[in-house]
């Protein structure tokens, strides 16, 4: 990763160009963190059952990414290279207890329902590859774009996986009932596949397939 | 007795399989399954570490952590389960460390063979999911280490299979959007399937 141009960063701390809207929305799409990246694709997988769940692993995921990459990006001229990974998981750890002891006071049941992948944001690739990749080169405003990008492109394959696993397997959206009475009554029937784990490794191998296809991104 | 621990490793490698059922370690697991030969040294060096870290955390967590106790120290109202997450990672990241340093001392072929792979296991999160399903699930000291062992050996297990199947695919005229990560999701959500089936069997 090239690291931007430090003209641009002495003109001003929070410039907003090209170079800067690029790094937000090229994570979105073209480079998205699961699907080409392939980074953190087991939390994506695990709580896709119900959008609910999703959004607030999505929101957990990226409260926790923008500050990580803003605290090492800070301390990057402070932290030697050869115990990096280790203060790496430091500050990230750190921050999950944070974000998971605020999920435990304010959401009990979503907490309780995503029982361990809260803690396994600690080990989800995302923040150890992108503060490797980047943080560790950047300054933090850059950083904290990235962190903004490649969370919500991360929030967006999971949010998209939840709603098709949702609405495939159990005929709901967030909860409310969309697959209307009258299919059910002509004998459509809920996916139970979709609710289990096949389910969700079957429907992000066809998501990666089509975000190819569009993208024309090729191994 | 033996029946039961019996039971939970048949369970942790088949039915529940940490990586099939619960998604854990799915980043090394597609990453590092393009070789049979790399694929199977990365599966002993899970089995090695699950089975090491897992009992060291329950440990951790039995005397230390969890709420009451440190009784044993005269703190009996003490909850320190709020540091869970980091005293596992710090202990999953000096035990690896711990582990490497003594494989290189003692066995030069093992070291060979799992060198390479040790460190990048320090963040793989079966590791560190299979302590936080310990702690979440209760188990005792005994279960623990059938637990993590097994586990381990459901990862390795999975990894060799895909790692064979890819092997396979080489050759076939796979659609060229659904090369690489595409059709892996979808050879293992085929593999998750089968693994499922072993649902049936009642111990």
């Amino acid at each position: 990763m090239s690291s931007p141009a430090a003209g641009a960063a002495t003109k001003s701390l929070i410039a907003f160009g090209k170079k800067e809207r690029k790094m937000l929305f090229d994570p979105m799409l073209d480079n998205n963190p699961i699907t080409v990246q392939v980074l953190g694709v087991c939390s994506a997988l695990a709580v896709t059952v119900q959008v609910n769940r999703a959004i607030v692993m999505a929101l957990a995921l990226i409260s926790v990414l923008v500050f990580s990459n803003v605290i090492i990006s800070m301390l990057r001229k402070l932290i030697p290279p050869s115990i990096r990974i280790i203060i790496m998981l430091a500050v990230i750890a750190s921050l999950v207890i944070i974000v998971d002891q605020v999920l435990q006071a304010f959401l009990f049941d979503i907490s309780k329902s995503l029982s361990v992948f809260v803690g396994l944001i600690i080990t989800n690739c995302i923040l150890l590859g992108r503060a490797e990749a980047f943080a560790l080169a950047n300054p933090p405003w850059q950083s904290f774009l990235d962190g903004v990008g490649n969370g919500m492109g991360y929030g967006i394959i999971l949010v998209v996986v939840a709603a098709l696993r949702e609405i495939l397997g159990s005929g709901t959206f967030l909860g409310f009932h969309v697959v209307p009475q009258i299919a059910y009554d002509l004998g459509y029937m809920n996916m139970g596949l979709m609710v289990l784990a096949p389910g969700a490794f079957i429907l992000l191998g066809l998501l990666v397939w089509v975000q190819r296809t569009v993208t024309g991104y090729r191994e | 007795m033996i029946e039961q621990y019996l039971g939970l490793a048949i369970k942790s490698i088949f039915v529940e399989n940490i990586t099939l059922a619960y998604f854990l370690g799915m980043c090394s697991f597609l990453a590092v399954s393009k070789r049979v030969e790399t694929a199977v040294g990365l599966g002993a060096a899970v089995v090695f570490v699950l089975a090491i870290t897992t009992p060291v955390n329950w440990l951790l967590n039995e005397f230390i952590l969890r709420e009451g106790a440190l009784a044993w120290a005269g703190l009996p109202n003490m909850d320190l389960s709020f540091l869970g997450f980091i005293s596992f990672i710090a202990v999953i990241a000096a035990m690896v460390q711990l582990v490497e340093m003594f494989i290189e001392r003692f066995s030069d072929s093992l070291y060979n063979a799992l060198g390479i792979f040790l460190p990048l296991i320090a963040v793989n999160c079966a590791i560190l999911g299979a302590s936080l399903f310990m702690v979440e699930r209760s188990y005792t000291f005994g279960e623990t280490v059938v637990f993590g062992t097994a586990s381990g050996v459901g990862f390795a297990l999975a990894i060799a299979i895909l790692a064979a199947i890819r092997y396979k695919m080489r050759y076939s005229d796979i659609p060229p959007a659904l090369r690489g990560l595409g059709i892996t999701m979808l050879t293992t959500g085929l593999m998750s399937i089968a693994f499922m089936t072993f649902a049936g069997i009642s111990l």
